[in-house]
């Protein structure tokens, strides 16, 4: 992070835009960052940590620690799927223009990767008009997607069978707006700003190649608002995303990335982004137990009925004294559960609550997006049983659905994509 | 100043120098600047500049420009006195100057760019920069345009940089051109 910025030019170029106050105390700025370096140098102070620290000191060194974090964007996959989610996301589709080639694509992809590369080391892209706006990295991660077009354009290569919109199901309400696409821009950051900044100078540089079809935003609780590692709560209040396989466990690998599959997409996933209302109105008028009896868990705790904590096992046999299931056999719990090890998925959702229309007081719901090796085998069968029954769709409405090749990472000088085109 | 010699710079010694920047370049530049000794008399230091973060303005046809941010890292003051490219007819240093109603337009810079010791020259929109002339095919962002920049001790420096989209940079000429680059 800090590190690999000094180790190259002494200079970073936040120090170049904002001043030369950290020069001095470039080697402090290896093991602080560069921004609370100095901030520490501006204010006379010591190195944070030091004795004699105040509390003000030590606060306002742990408030620039969340806009310093840099998180690599170059290496062997691409960052922003097995990354902690950060408090924002968007989620940007482009539609290619007709003239777009294998050798324009080549072209988008190179400005589209060096942009990213730039930005998530809290740099300015090359000729980026705003470059203060992106001296915060705040964990910036971009991520590509490429849609079934993209990669037909490309040329011969084959795409996985799994590459095109989901089989329809019976409580999908689709809108084309929320849907598909052929390039999927993923952006994460745990501040607002530099998310708008590094969407605008990717976008701006895609404009003489594709169109924007949709931009979906979605947010988590502010960053060092709970524990890192804290699984999400939706805006029903429920924990959403208990049962997910544990980022760097072999686990985590064999759910994600794909192994068996078209060469180009070796170390890259498959995604899927589902824009799911939620009535709020609806849900305003179910108790607490009819809530927690459509889901299967506690909504404090998020634990099964059946257990104490959150990831307790559930228990399916489980019986109440009337005999029946204390865990709902239409509960949402038990519908997503595969006997099939496989059938699994990694989730990596963000809230949504947009502009209400009409008379309604809220336009909120879920950003599923969820990342799986295969989503053929592995996410369908499971969005099938859910459509079959779940309590919880009486809530719930599907309104975009849109599947992605997440190809694999690129090292320094290549480009997101060059395993394809 | 228009046409320039061209630079020999495809020595061993050159690729070397080429080789030993990659790893810092990559850090903060996608630009590849090759260093290379000018005119083979072998009394000419090697060059001593480099350019990070450059990129061209991309064009359908007529002119563009170049920018970036070059640095003297030597000990020896240095002047910039000319820029040659296969992208275009030609290539020549310009300034911007207010015209004296607040109006900056762009000159050719005489006597090229003063680069001291130690010192920075940022080639930006609204500011120095190198002019393309007579561009040969459109320039479209993505693709690398490659310069050759002479400096006064005869030394040049290499270096390739990507093209990329972008709406400002529309100064006019002084002479009355007014043709947006």
């Amino acid at each position: 992070m800090a590190a690999r910025e000094s180790a190259c030019g002494g200079f970073s170029r936040r120090q170049l835009l904002l001043g030369g106050a950290a020069a001095a105390g470039a080697g402090a700025a290896t093991a602080l960052g560069a921004e609370a370096a100095w901030r520490a140098a501006a204010a006379g102070a010591g190195a944070p940590g030091a004795s004699g620290t105040s509390s003000a000191e030590a606060e306002a060194a742990s408030a620039t620690a969340v806009g310093d974090a840099v998180v690599p964007f170059h290496g062997a996959r691409q960052a922003g799927i097995e990354t902690t989610p950060q408090a924002h996301a968007l989620f940007v589709a482009l539609d290619l223009l007709p003239e777009v080639d294998a050798a324009g694509l080549r072209r988008l992809m190179r400005i589209l990767s060096d942009d990213a590369a730039r930005l998530t080391r809290g740099e300015p892209a090359l000729a980026d008009t705003e470059p203060e706006l992106a001296l915060i990295p705040a964990r910036l991660t971009v991520t590509f997607g490429f849609g079934p077009a993209l990669v037909a354009r490309a040329g011969d290569a084959a795409a996985p069978a799994w590459l095109r919109p989901l089989p329809a199901f019976s409580i999908d309400r689709l809108q084309s707006v929320w849907s598909d696409g052929d390039l999927l821009v993923q952006l994460g950051a745990d501040d607002p700003v530099t998310l708008a900044h590094a969407a605008r100078m990717l976008l701006k540089d895609a404009r003489s190649f594709a169109t924007v079809r949709w931009s979906q935003r979605g947010f988590r609780r502010a960053a060092g608002a709970e524990a890192s590692g804290t699984t999400m709560r939706n805006l029903f209040g429920q924990l959403d995303g208990t049962v997910n396989p544990a980022p760097g466990s072999a686990d985590f690998d064999q759910v994600v990335w794909v192994g068996d599959g078209p060469r180009w997409l070796a170390r890259g996933t498959g995604m899927v982004l589902r824009r799911i209302a939620m009535d709020l109105d609806g849900w305003d008028r179910i108790d607490r137990p009819g809530r927690e009896f459509s889901v299967g868990r506690r909504l404090d705790t998020g634990a099964p009925l059946t257990g104490d904590a959150e990831h307790d096992e559930p228990d399916f046999e489980a019986v109440t004294k009337l005999g029946f299931p204390v865990i709902s056999e239409v509960s949402h719990l038990r519908r997503s559960r595969s006997e099939e090890p496989r059938e699994r998925i990694f989730r990596r959702g963000y809230n949504y609550d947009d502009a209400p229309v009409g008379a309604s007081v809220s336009d909120a719901g879920l950003l599923f997006a969820s990342y799986q090796a295969d989503v053929d085998r592995q996410f369908v069968p499971i969005q099938r049983r859910l459509d079959e029954a779940d309590l919880l769709n009486q809530w719930t409405t599907p309104i975009g659905s849109a599947v992605f090749a997440i190809p694999p990472g690129c090292d320094e000088g290549g480009y997101i994509g060059e395993t394809l085109v | 100043m228009r046409t320039m010699k061209r630079s020999l710079t495809t020595s061993a010694l050159a690729l070397a120098a080429a080789l030993a920047l990659v790893g810092c370049a990559g850090a903060g530049a996608a630009t590849t600047a090759t260093n290379a000794a000018g005119a083979g008399a072998g009394s000419v230091a090697e060059t001593s500049v480099t350019l990070t973060d450059g990129w061209a303005k991309a064009a359908e046809t007529g002119m563009t420009a170049v920018f970036g941010e070059l640095e003297n890292t030597g000990s020896e003051d240095l002047v910039v006195v000319a820029v040659e490219t296969d992208a275009a007819q030609s290539a020549e240093l310009h300034e911007m100057v207010d015209d004296g109603g607040g109006t900056m337009t762009m000159r050719e810079k005489d006597g090229g760019f003063p680069l001291d010791a130690g010192d920075h020259l940022h080639l930006e929109p609204g500011g120095n920069h190198i002019m393309l002339l007579g561009i040969a095919a459109p320039l479209l962002a993505g693709d690398e345009v490659a310069v050759t920049i002479t400096f006064d001790d005869g030394s040049t420096l290499e270096a390739t940089v990507p093209v990329k989209d972008y709406d400002g940079a529309n100064e006019s000429y002084d002479d009355g051109e007014h043709e947006a680059h």
